[in-house]
């Protein structure tokens, strides 16, 4: 229930949506969140070791 | 179908190939090409090479899993309908559970589509696996925004009076009216998760039958025919 509570103060969705304007490009804040976070994560993906359990081979 | 009485012509698992009545019959065609297609231990491999040890490679099945999940909190939101979507706490807790899972839905397969095409995942004979994903990918896109527009309520409004001018725009608003509720559901709960499904199903036979594409440093950028993984690694 706090924790609810916290993040819907930390993130309101029922307000208007924002926007980023840039030219002739509009996107709204959260598609392009939802785009920078899927970037940093392929990245994250192809950089960070994949974990090896105990007597695999190298 | 004929009825064989000489139990010694039939041939087993392991045994001789089709005799010429069984070549004549369909199920048995069927079966001996899936099983010439789908050997058991490709279709439910236990080992993977040992490549596939890359976080890059786990996306598929996040969006698998995701996918599984799409089906079974719309398969609970369809039983239950929109006026309990709507008003009770856990219709809402569902209907946020079915978006939340076509959004990691889509996360998870661009980045596996990322992956597999900086990786040229359409190496090694595996033409058929880079075709089906695609397809998959443009099947789940309508199989989306039709979501948005069966929601019932001002936003699923507001969404398809945009879209119908985007779809006339391109001729299909003849046949495909977005202001058409009940066609539109029907889209959205049948046609369009059967297309998803089976095109999925299918890309992730091919991914069995063809095997997991090997990086450039490993395979042979070049090679048509499946390169052989170096080591393996338990599934």
């Amino acid at each position: 229930m706090v924790l609810g509570a916290l993040l819907a103060a930390l993130v309101n969705l029922g307000g208007t949506g924002k926007y980023i304007h840039w030219g002739f490009i509009q996107i709204s804040v959260a598609n392009f969140i939802v785009i920078i976070l899927m970037i940093v994560v392929f990245i994250l993906a192809i950089l960070l070791p994949f974990p090896k359990r105990k007597g695999d081979r190298q | 179908m004929s009825i064989d009485t000489d139990i010694g012509a039939e041939s087993g698992p392991g045994g001789p190939g089709p005799t010429t009545a069984e070549s004549r019959q369909w199920t048995a065609r069927v079966r001996h090409t899936a099983e010439s297609a789908f050997p058991p231990d490709q279709l439910l491999p236990d080992r993977q090479p040992a490549y596939m040890a890359s976080w890059i490679y786990v996306f598929g099945v996040l969006t698998v899993v995701s996918l599984a999940w799409v089906i079974i909190t719309g398969c609970i939101l369809a039983i239950m309908g929109p006026s309990w979507w709507h008003v009770s706490s856990t219709g809402h807790f569902v209907n946020s559970l079915h978006l939340w899972s076509v959004e990691f839905f889509f996360f998870f397969m661009v980045i596996h589509l990322w992956g597999k095409f900086f990786m040229a995942a359409w190496r090694g004979n595996r033409r058929l696996t880079w075709a089906t994903g695609v397809i998959a990918f443009l099947v789940s896109v309508p199989a989306a925004f039709t979501g948005y527009i069966s929601q019932q309520n001002f936003d699923s409004q507001w969404i398809s009076t945009q879209a119908k001018d985007g779809i006339n725009a391109t001729g299909a608003g003849a046949v495909w009216n977005v202001l058409n509720f009940g066609q539109m559901l029907m889209w959205h709960i049948v046609l369009l998760p059967i297309g998803v499904i089976i095109i999925a199903g299918l890309h992730v036979l091919m991914v069995r039958r063809r095997g997991i594409v090997p990086p450039f440093a490993v395979g042979d950028a070049h090679s048509e025919t499946p390169v052989a993984a170096p080591l393996e690694e338990p599934a």
